[in-house]
C-alpha cells in the first residue's frame, strides 16, 4: 500500500472507531446511572425513551430498555445550557482547557487492537485492526499520550478562578503525575514477556494464557493506576463533591462541562481497553483464529466487564485522603511494581539463559 | 460594594474577614495562606453553615463557624402562642428526630403543670422517641459516608428510614413533622397496627446494620479516613459542653437517660455505648452501637406495653374526646376554652432537658399565668456541638474537616433557630 493509502484508511477507521466510542461513552454514563443504581437499591434513569410492550389482558404496557434515550437527553440538556463564563477567567485558557482534555481521550484509541487480520468487504487489514496498526511504540504513545490529559484538568483549575477549583486542579496534576510512574512500571511487565511495545504483539503474545493469570499483581497494579489516571473512585479527590463541590469542573457548564464528561468516560473505555490488551488477551478468545470478527465481540466483551468493575468499586468504596493517596502511590504501589519488574527481568533473563527449566 | 434599594451592603475586607477568622494575623505575614468561604451553599456543610477556613495548601491553619442563615425566629414565634400550638414549632428545631424534641418540650410543660402522663403514654414516648433515634442516626450514618463518598450506604439508610417515617406516619399522620406528643399524653391512641409493625422493624433491621458494617466497620480506607482524626480529649469535651455521642465518643459516661431518668429510662435495661479515642471513629461507632441499645429498649417496651388511657383525665389539660361532644354541655365548653384560649400554667420557671439523638436537648419555659409561655429557650445539642469545631479542626486536611463535621452530626435548623 502506498502511504496515501494507508492514511486514507487510517482516516475511514478512525472515523469509525470514534464514533462507535462516542456512542459508547454515551451508553457508559447509562450504564453507569443503572448499574450504580440497581447496586444501591435503586432503579435509575427510566423516563427517556422505551419500547412499549402490550400486555395480555389490556394491562398496563410493559416497557422494555426504559430509559436508553437517557444520553440523547442528557446531551441535548448539555448543548442547550447558558454557558456562562465568570469573571476574570483567563479566558483562552479557559476554553482551551476542555479541550485539551478530550482530545488525549481520543487519541489513545488510535492503538487499540479491536481485532486480529481481517478481511472486510475486500480489505485486509494486517496484522490488525486499528487506526495505526503495527505502530512498534504504541504504549510509549499511550504513556505520552495520557500524561497530556493532566493539562486540561491543571489548566482548568488554574483558569477558573475559583479556589475551589484551583484546589481540585493541584490535587489533579499531583495525583496523575504521581499514579502515571506506577502505571508505566506494571505495564513494562507485558512490554518484556512479549518483547515488543507493539500492542498486537502483546496481544498474540497472550495465545497461551492471558498475563493476568502470569502477572496478576501487575494486572493489579495497572488497574489501580489505571482507576487513578482516570479519577474514579476512590481516587476522585479532585472533583471530590464533598470537599471541593466540584473541583476542577465547577466554574464550568453546558458541554464545556460536558467536555470533561466525555474525556473521563473515553478514557474510562479506552483504559478498560488496554487493560484488557495488556492483561486479559485483548480480542482473543475461543474461535477467534477461524473467525477473526469475534475478536470484536471479545473485546467489547472485556471492557464492559472492566466497566462494570469500576463502577462497583465506585459504589462500595469511600474515598481516599489526598495524604493517603500520595503515600499509597508513592509507598505501596510503586514499591511493589518495581519490585515485581524486577523480579520479572530477572526470571526472564535467567529463563533465556537456560538457567531454568 | 452591593447596591440593592437603599440599603447599602458592604462587602467584608480581607482584613475583617481574618478579624472574623480570628487569626489576628495581618496580610503581611499571612500572605501565602488562602481565606476560603465555604459554604453556605456546600454539599457537606449540611446545611447552611458556613465556614471560614485559612488554608495553607490544604492544611486548615484556622477555621471559623459562622451561622445564623436558617434563623427562623423558633422561640420568639412560641411566646405567640398557646403552649400546644407552641409545640408544632419544635417539630422544625431538629427536623431529623422531631419527636425527640416533642419530647422536651412536653416533658418541660408537663413540669410547669405539675402532672405526670399515663403508664401507656410513656411507654408509647420511650418506643417513639427511641425509634427518632434510629432513624435520625440513620441520615447521620448516611450523610457521614457520603462525606466520605461511600455512596452505597447513603442509600440503604435511606431505605431503612423510611420504614420509619412511615410508622410515625402511622401514628401522627406526618411523616416529619409529627407533633405527636402533647402536653397530658399523646395526640391519640396508637393505631392496632403500631405494635406489628414495630416488631416488624425490629426483626429486620439488625441483619441491615449488619450491612452497614460490613461495608465500613473493617474498610482500610474508612479506618484511614476517620482513626486519629477530630481528637478531642475527654476534659476538652467537657469544657466544650459536648453532650451525646460527641462526648461519649471522648470516654465520657454521660447520658441523660441515665443521669436524669425521664420517662421511666431507669426501668430499662440498656448500656451506654462508650469508646476512649475520642476521634472520628470513635464517635462512629459509639452511634452504631446505640443502634442495639435504642432496639433493646424498643423491644423491652414493646413487651410491657400496658393498655389504658393515653392521655390525663384533666380537662383543664387535654381537652375531651370528640364522642362527649355531643352530649355533654361542660365538655363543649372545655374543647372551646382550650381550642381558643388554651390552657393557663402557672408562674415560675423550668428546664428540662432529655437526651435527643444529638445530645442534651434542654428546654427552659418561663410561664407568667397566661396561656402562653412568656419566654421560651432550647438548650440544642447542635449549637453547642459544632462550637467545638475549631477546637478539632485545626490543623487537618479540608477533607478530614468534612468528616469532622459529619461526626459531630449537625442538624443546622436547631442551631439557628
Amino acid at each position: 500500500m502506498t502511504p496515501g493509502q494507508i492514511a486514507l484508511r487510517a482516516l475511514i477507521v478512525g472515523f469509525i472507531i470514534a464514533f462507535a466510542v462516542i456512542t459508547g461513552f454515551a451508553y457508559t454514563t447509562l450504564l453507569e446511572r443503572k448499574l450504580l443504581a440497581r447496586l444501591q437499591a435503586r432503579i435509575g434513569p427510566n423516563r427517556a425513551g422505551y419500547i412499549p410492550i402490550p400486555r395480555r389482558g389490556g394491562g398496563k404496557e410493559r416497557k422494555l430498555l426504559a430509559g436508553f434515550m437517557q444520553p440523547a437527553a442528557d446531551a441535548v440538556k448539555l448543548f442547550f445550557k447558558e454557558d456562562p463564563q465568570p469573571t476574570m477567567v483567563d479566558s483562552w485558557v479557559y476554553n482551551l482547557a476542555p479541550m485539551l482534555a478530550v482530545i488525549p481521550a481520543v487519541v489513545i484509541l488510535a492503538v487499540i487492537p479491536w481485532a486480529g487480520k481481517i478481511n472486510i468487504f475486500g480489505a485486509v487489514f494486517e496484522p490488525y485492526f486499528a487506526i495505526a496498526p503495527g505502530l512498534n511504540v504504541a504504549v510509549m504513545f499511550f504513556l505520552a499520550i495520557t500524561s497530556i490529559g493532566v493539562y486540561g484538568v491543571a489548566l482548568a483549575g488554574w483558569a477558573s478562578n475559583s479556589k475551589y477549583a484551583v484546589l481540585g486542579g493541584i490535587r489533579a496534576s499531583a495525583q496523575m503525575i504521581s499514579y502515571e510512574l506506577a502505571l508505566g512500571m506494571s505495564v513494562l511487565v507485558p512490554i518484556m514477556i512479549a518483547d515488543s511495545m507493539d500492542l498486537g504483539v502483546i496481544v498474540e503474545a497472550q495465545r497461551g494464557g492471558w498475563f493476568i493469570f502470569l502477572q496478576p499483581l501487575a494486572a493489579f497494579v495497572f488497574f489501580v493506576g489505571a482507576l487513578a489516571e482516570l479519577q474514579r473512585a476512590p481516587f476522585d479527590l479532585l472533583e471530590a463533591e464533598q470537599e471541593l463541590s466540584a473541583g476542577y469542573t465547577v466554574e464550568y457548564a453546558g458541554m464545556r462541562f460536558g467536555m470533561f464528561f466525555l474525556a473521563e468516560y473515553m478514557k474510562m473505555i479506552s483504559f478498560s481497553a488496554l487493560t484488557a490488551v495488556f492483561f486479559l488477551g485483548g480480542y482473543r478468545g475461543p474461535f477467534v483464529d477461524q473467525v477473526p470478527a469475534l475478536g470484536f465481540v471479545y473485546i467489547i466483551l472485556k471492557i464492559f466487564i472492566l466497566l462494570c468493575v469500576m463502577i462497583w468499586v465506585r459504589a462500595s468504596l469511600p474515598r481516599l485522603r489526598y495524604d493517603q493517596l500520595m503515600s499509597f502511590g508513592w509507598k505501596v504501589l510503586l514499591p511493589i511494581s518495581v519490585l515485581n519488574f524486577l523480579l520479572t527481568a530477572i526470571f526472564i533473563v535467567l529463563a533465556q539463559e537456560g538457567f531454568l527449566f | 460594594m452591593l447596591t440593592s434599594g437603599s440599603d447599602t451592603i458592604k462587602e467584608l475586607t480581607v482584613e475583617e474577614l481574618r478579624a472574623k477568622v480570628g487569626t489576628g494575623m495581618t496580610i503581611e505575614d499571612a500572605e501565602e495562606h488562602m481565606l476560603l468561604s465555604m459554604g453556605p451553599q456546600h454539599p457537606s456543610t449540611h446545611g447552611v453553615l458556613r465556614l471560614l477556613l485559612e488554608l495553607d495548601g490544604e492544611n486548615i491553619v484556622n477555621l471559623a463557624p459562622d451561622i445564623g442563615f436558617l434563623h427562623t425566629g423558633v422561640e420568639k414565634t412560641m411566646e405567640s402562642k398557646t403552649y400546644t400550638k407552641a409545640l408544632v414549632m419544635t417539630d422544625r428545631l431538629d427536623y431529623l428526630s422531631p419527636m425527640s424534641n416533642n419530647l422536651g418540650y412536653v416533658l418541660a410543660v408537663e413540669k410547669l403543670l405539675g402532672v405526670e402522663v399515663t403508664p401507656r403514654a410513656q411507654v408509647i414516648r420511650v418506643i417513639l422517641s427511641e425509634l427518632a433515634r434510629i432513624s435520625s442516626h440513620l441520615v447521620w450514618l448516611a450523610t457521614h459516608a457520603l462525606d466520605l463518598a461511600a455512596m452505597s450506604v447513603f442509600l440503604y439508610c435511606f431505605r431503612e428510614r423510611e420504614y420509619i417515617l412511615d410508622v410515625f406516619e402511622m401514628v401522627a399522620g406526618q411523616r416529619m413533622m409529627v407533633s405527636y406528643f402533647r402536653p397530658g399524653g399523646l395526640w391519640r391512641d396508637v393505631p392496632e397496627e403500631f405494635e406489628p409493625a414495630v416488631r416488624q422493624f425490629l426483626d429486620f433491621f439488625p441483619a441491615k446494620i449488619a450491612d452497614y458494617e460490613a461495608l465500613l466497620k473493617n474498610n482500610p480506607i474508612w479506618l484511614q479516613r476517620t482513626k486519629d482524626v477530630g481528637y478531642i480529649s475527654a476534659d476538652d469535651a467537657v469544657s466544650w459542653g459536648l453532650t451525646g455521642p460527641s462526648l461519649r465518643g471522648s470516654g465520657v459516661d454521660w447520658d441523660i437517660r441515665k443521669a436524669q431518668p425521664y420517662l421511666g429510662y431507669d426501668k430499662y435495661e440498656f448500656d451506654v455505648p462508650l469508646e476512649t479515642d475520642g476521634d472520628v471513629y470513635a464517635r462512629y461507632r459509639c452511634r452504631m452501637r446505640e443502634f442495639w441499645e435504642s432496639l433493646r429498649i424498643i423491644r423491652q417496651a414493646l413487651d410491657k406495653l400496658p393498655s389504658g388511657p393515653v392521655n390525663i383525665s384533666d380537662r383543664k389539660i387535654v381537652p375531651p374526646p370528640r364522642s362527649e361532644l355531643g352530649h355533654s354541655m361542660e365538655a363543649v365548653i372545655h374543647h372551646f376554652k382550650l381550642w381558643t384560649e388554651g390552657f393557663k400554667a402557672p408562674t415560675g420557671y423550668v428546664y428540662n432537658s432529655v437526651e435527643s439523638p444529638r445530645g442534651e436537648f434542654g428546654c427552659y419555659i418561663r410561664g407568667d399565668g397566661s396561656p402562653n409561655p412568656a419566654r421560651v429557650h432550647f438548650r440544642t445539642p447542635s449549637y453547642v456541638n459544632l462550637a467545638s469545631l475549631p477546637q478539632m479542626g485545626k490543623g487537618v486536611f479540608v477533607a478530614d474537616l468534612v468528616a469532622i463535621i459529619g461526626s459531630v452530626d449537625i442538624v443546622l435548623g436547631e442551631i439557628d433557630r
